[in-house]
């Protein structure tokens, strides 16, 4: 088919204030603009979001599942490197 | 039914809903808001599953929904404020055409794009400003209330539309000669929006609903400006209006929709899931 696509997008939602924006999937849409309409249309209709960000998927580098290895192999078994030795007050809320 | 208590509650909450005098009227002009948003709704969700892309047929099919829920809150006043057991599914599903009060411009066809998101804006320029004034000045409680909760979406359905029509007036040759053709072939069916009759005037005077002669210069106002930056030409404003919609005289279009609307309820009364 010779039919043109709009670009790809990436949708970032966040949840609440206070938590991160979240990837929650990816949409077309011929610009920023709309983007951000369809995401709201896509992805918040039961009031998932406060804030929504979006971002052209051509824009994103992403490692190559080759890399897996030599990146990610030598936090193996590295046990200490993990926090969790300390107690978090509830007070401290989310981190 | 309603119990007594509840009638008490509608009494001391909302005073015009127990004016037996206006209630006729009264419930005339809640089946015309119910009835552009039931029929609007409708013909925007035919669009479900049919949309140009995955995303839009979304949009649409929310907007749809949205119409369908504010159609549930002023055919379910409506029916509180006759009193005779009628429910909104009930006014919905076992009216005949004739007895549907909305305008005419909600029950043309879909067409295509254009028509369905021109209409769309034609309207939503108008329910916004219609729901605009009741939130914050209708006389009656319950009728704010809802318009305040409908309001809200409204205001995005506009913006969403507005935008829609800027970008193919002002796309290729091809999106503006069919948004240039949908807001002729449409225009005309706007006049009735503003046309005030007696039901129209009875309301105005009980301040439950805006003079609708006075709501004409914002939605012109509006609708001249995306017009304009939509490089689309208005039509004169002072052209020819079909009317009869809201006093239940209507296309052969209607008739089509309520057949598919109402056929299970009709086919198999009482029928649920």
């Amino acid at each position: 088919m010779s039919k043109k696509e709009w670009p790809l997008w990436e949708v970032f939602i966040r949840g609440q204030h206070g938590l991160n924006h979240r990837h929650v999937g990816s949409l077309h849409a011929p610009d920023a603009e709309m983007a951000i309409n369809h995401a709201r249309d896509v992805y918040t209709r039961r009031r998932e979001g406060v804030s929504i960000w979006v971002v052209p998927s051509r824009e994103i580098t992403a490692s190559s599942p080759s890399e897996k290895g030599p990146l990610f192999d030598p936090a193996e078994s590295k046990t200490y490197r993990h926090p969790t030795f300390f107690d978090i007050p509830d007070e401290v809320g989310k981190m | 039914m309603p119990d007594v208590e509840t009638t008490v509650d509608v009494a001391a909450n909302d005073p015009i809903m127990t004016d037996a005098a206006l209630r006729p009227a009264f419930f005339e002009w809640l089946c015309r808001l119910g009835d552009n948003a039931l029929i609007l709704g409708h013909r925007t969700s035919e669009w479900c599953g049919h949309g140009p892309v995955l995303e839009e047929d979304i949009a649409l099919a929310n907007t749809a929904l949205d119409l369908i829920g504010h159609t549930q809150m002023w055919l379910g006043l409506a029916g509180e404020l006759e009193g005779e057991g009628r429910d909104a599914d009930t006014l919905a599903y076992l009216r005949d055409a004739m007895k549907f009060r909305n305008i005419l411009l909600v029950e043309l066809p879909k067409g295509d794009m254009a028509v369905t998101m021109m209409r769309e804006f034609l309207f939503d320029a108008y329910h916004h400003l219609l729901l605009t004034w009741l939130s914050s000045n209708s006389s009656s409680p319950r009728v704010a209330e809802i318009a305040a909760k409908a309001v809200k979406e409204v205001s995005y359905h506009l913006d969403r539309a507005s935008d829609i029509v800027v970008r193919l007036g002002d796309g290729t040759a091809e999106s503006h000669r069919r948004m240039q053709d949908a807001l002729e072939l449409l225009w005309p069916y706007t006049g009735e929006m503003f046309k005030a009759d007696e039901v129209d005037e009875r309301l105005s005077d009980a301040g439950v609903a805006p003079d609708l002669a006075q709501l004409r210069g914002a939605w012109e106002t509006k609708v001249r400006d995306i017009l304009e930056e939509a490089t689309l030409t208005m039509p004169d404003p002072a052209g020819y209006a079909h009317l009869g919609g809201k006093q239940g005289r209507h296309t052969e279009h209607l008739g089509f929709i309520l057949a598919e609307m109402q056929f299970l309820q009709r086919a198999y009364p009482g029928a649920s899931w």
